[in-house]
């Protein structure tokens, strides 16, 4: 167990996790749209804190994964960090990443896209680069973002897995906040994680060719391992929140968290730090006898299919809420997923989905509680919209 | 001495194939090749083969420099940098369209990487349409002449002096026909610590339309008619220049290529090849060719 606690920005407890995790090459663009994580690595650097590292000032988000291609390539341990535009910039080199198996870990600072230009939260540009092979996984607050990263390292760069990780934090509303946080310590993340040595590196002493050009007799087959890759993630992600506990003593669930979740009847889901102010919301209604419970999804890529199919068995009603939607199916990404992988399930539970917090818009409780109180609704009528904004200014359309 | 090994796809009297052997003798073993998508990597490395002996990494079209950045900081940071050279070597568009962003940093940071630019003056791998190297009043599938265009309308980006402007310690421009001129260079400019620029002439019998027996002649034509001069610049002041004593009329150099063949045939095709002279006058008069 460890244990001293510190007020820290979110930015600076990731900045801080990163330091220990010891890695080789950073590289980063500190703009589109600026979190402090960057800025503080960088003082870590001048300070000389981050032996043998290595940190390149790119000049666009493009460059700064690119940079981290020919690094990890070579045998270095990975970072960069990014949010909103950035990531989208990168999204070509996101797949070259994965496709040529480099566990490149990166800090998503959630921020929403543009147009309309807004600096604020949501989940709309990880959500966006869902299908380029990357591992997500979501934090619901500082503690949790500060461990897993540390997770984020050990699982993208197992043997077995060899896959990049984005550990997405809400922007603001966790990168900008200061709360008391247990700084991973040195030791103990030493212990925690091993020394990244790759099988295969650009090596003189042992030439090899990375990112040949593959027809259609091999390309599938690259596909299909990337897939396999994902699938052993699932409990390596796991083993590697276990591992975590019992060197550190601190435990978020593996793939999901369920909290009140057992006999819940209306059971909600979601990622990020609208689980905190669900929690609450749960507390309060428990007290007042309604059976809810809630599902943190931890781990979006690999999506936790099996978790999720013992973890919704016994609802009445499931309930996702998205900071993102798929324009022009009306549905945010949750609740898509969660619908497809009870389909050809024997578990037939209703779902309904609710878009909301976009933008920055805040989720105070009550919007929570108007979607408990619909879902209660619905058990009892059926569903009468399967997939709606919650939180919609009708005055302004 | 590293070679490409043979049986890769390149065309009779490929241009990248020679550029490419004439950078791998320059350096020798110890050095770690970078190459963006395009003709040399489609035609060395179809999985799961490989032409390369020394390690080789392709990534994307737009990020070869800043790919062999990350190489280089990752050698340095894992103590192994050693002697070994980081080498990115793109064609034309990689470099001087789609790749110049990550160009420009890597030199404005002074990144220890040497860049080689592969030019043959279009984009060859996807059926030569135009780049920005490519020359005025050149025909592609993207500039053909037609009753109001003679071909490409704007005359070649100077690259060598953007990257000058970045205060690089050595730029140097070279072609595939003078074997020795580029060995030399490329051995220069791996030798000096920081990031170093070479652009390398390079003749493509497929997208120049000539007999593939005929590359490095072309090539020879480029320089002896002033419309490739070959220097270096070392500190941002020009340190050589190789001299033409008297330099032949472009003419010679357009008539033996398929993409010039046009300003021959069309009427106001004179006045376009005096204009062309006037490029050809131009760099006689600017580095002091004569």
């Amino acid at each position: 167990m460890s244990g001293k606690m510190t007020v820290v920005e979110g930015s600076y407890a990731v900045a801080h996790s990163v330091k220990v995790c010891r890695p080789n090459v950073i590289s980063a663009y500190p703009i589109t749209p600026q979190t402090h994580i960057v800025e503080d690595l960088s003082q870590f650097m001048a300070d000389g804190e981050i032996p043998n590292c290595e940190y390149i000032n790119v000049e666009s988000e493009f460059s700064a994964l690119s940079a981290l291609i020919g690094a990890s390539a070579t045998g270095a341990r990975t970072y960069s960090s990014t949010s909103s535009q950035g990531l989208e910039l990168m999204h070509e080199v996101l797949f070259n990443a994965s496709g040529m198996r480099l566990p490149i870990v990166m800090t998503i600072v959630n921020r929403a896209v543009s147009a309309p230009i807004s600096i604020w939260n949501d989940h709309q540009d990880s959500i966006s680069q869902r299908d380029t092979g990357w591992i997500q996984l979501y934090a619901e607050n500082l503690q949790e973002m500060s461990d897993m990263t540390a997770q984020a390292f050990k699982v993208a760069e197992d043997k077995d897995v060899m896959l990049p990780a984005m550990v997405c934090m809400d922007g603001f509303i966790l990168s900008h906040v200061f709360e008391p946080v247990i700084l991973l310590e040195q030791e103990l993340t030493d212990e925690f994680l091993p020394t990244y040595g790759p099988e295969h590196i650009l090596d003189t002493s042992n030439p090899l060719s990375f990112g040949a050009f593959a027809d259609p007799s091999a390309y599938t087959e690259f596909r299909y391992l990337q897939q396999k890759g994902m699938d052993v993630a699932l409990g390596k992600i796991e083993k590697a929140a276990e591992d975590f506990k019992k060197i550190f003593g601190r435990y978020y669930g593996g793939l999901i968290e369920p909290y009140m979740a057992e006999d819940a009847e209306i059971l909600l889901m979601a990622m990020g730090s609208v689980v905190g102010t669900i929690k609450d919301v749960v507390d309060k209604a428990r007290s007042q006898g309604i059976k809810v419970g809630l599902i943190k999804v931890r781990t979006f890529r690999p999506f936790p299919v099996e978790a999720i199919h013992s973890a919704v068995s016994d609802a009445a009603i499931v309930v996702t809420l998205d900071k993102n939607i798929s324009i022009g199916l009306n549905e945010g990404a949750l609740f898509t997923e969660v619908k497809s992988c009870l389909y050809n399930s024997d578990i037939s539970v209703p779902v309904m989905g609710f878009m909301l917090g976009h933008g920055g818009r805040d989720i105070p409780m009550s919007t929570i509680q108007m979607i408990i109180d619909k879902a209660a609704q619905a058990i009892k009528s059926g569903i009468k919209v399967e997939s709606e904004y919650a939180d919609l200014r009708g005055e302004l359309l | 001495m590293s070679r490409l090994a043979p049986g890769h796809r390149g065309c009779a009297g490929c241009c990248d194939a020679m550029a490419a052997n004439f950078v791998l003798e320059a350096v020798g073993d110890d050095a770690i090749v970078v190459n963006p998508t395009g003709c040399l990597e489609v035609m060395t490395t179809p999985y799961p083969e490989s032409s390369w002996e020394v390690p080789w990494i392709h990534s994307l079209f737009e990020n070869t420099a800043v790919v062999a950045v990350g190489i280089e900081a990752a050698l340095r940071a894992l103590g192994r940098k050693g002697d070994t050279k980081v080498i990115a070597m793109g064609g034309d568009g990689a470099t001087v369209d789609i790749g110049i962003r990550g160009i420009s940093g890597a030199f404005e940071r002074g990144d220890d990487i040497t860049y080689v630019c592969i030019d043959n003056e279009a984009y060859m791998n996807t059926g030569v349409q135009r780049s920005g190297a490519t020359p005025f009043n050149a025909s592609t599938s993207t500039s053909p002449p037609g009753s109001q265009s003679f071909g490409n309308s704007r005359p070649k980006k100077n690259m060598p002096a953007i990257i000058v402007a970045h205060g690089s310690p050595y730029v140097a421009t070279t072609s595939i026909s003078y074997p020795k001129d580029m060995i030399r260079k490329v051995k220069k400019a791996v030798d000096i610590e920081g990031p170093t620029y070479i652009h390398v002439h390079a003749p493509c019998a497929t997208g120049w339309r000539f007999d593939s027996s005929k590359t490095v002649e072309i090539g020879k034509l480029a320089v002896e008619t002033a419309l490739w001069p070959l220097y270096e610049i070392e500190d941002g002041e020009i340190a050589s220049v190789r001299k033409v004593k008297k330099p032949k009329p472009v003419e010679e150099y357009l008539k033996a290529q398929g993409r010039f063949k046009h300003l021959f045939t069309m009427e106001g095709g004179k006045e376009e090849i005096s204009k062309i002279q006037d490029i050809a006058d131009w760099n006689v008069k600017h580095y002091g060719l004569l």
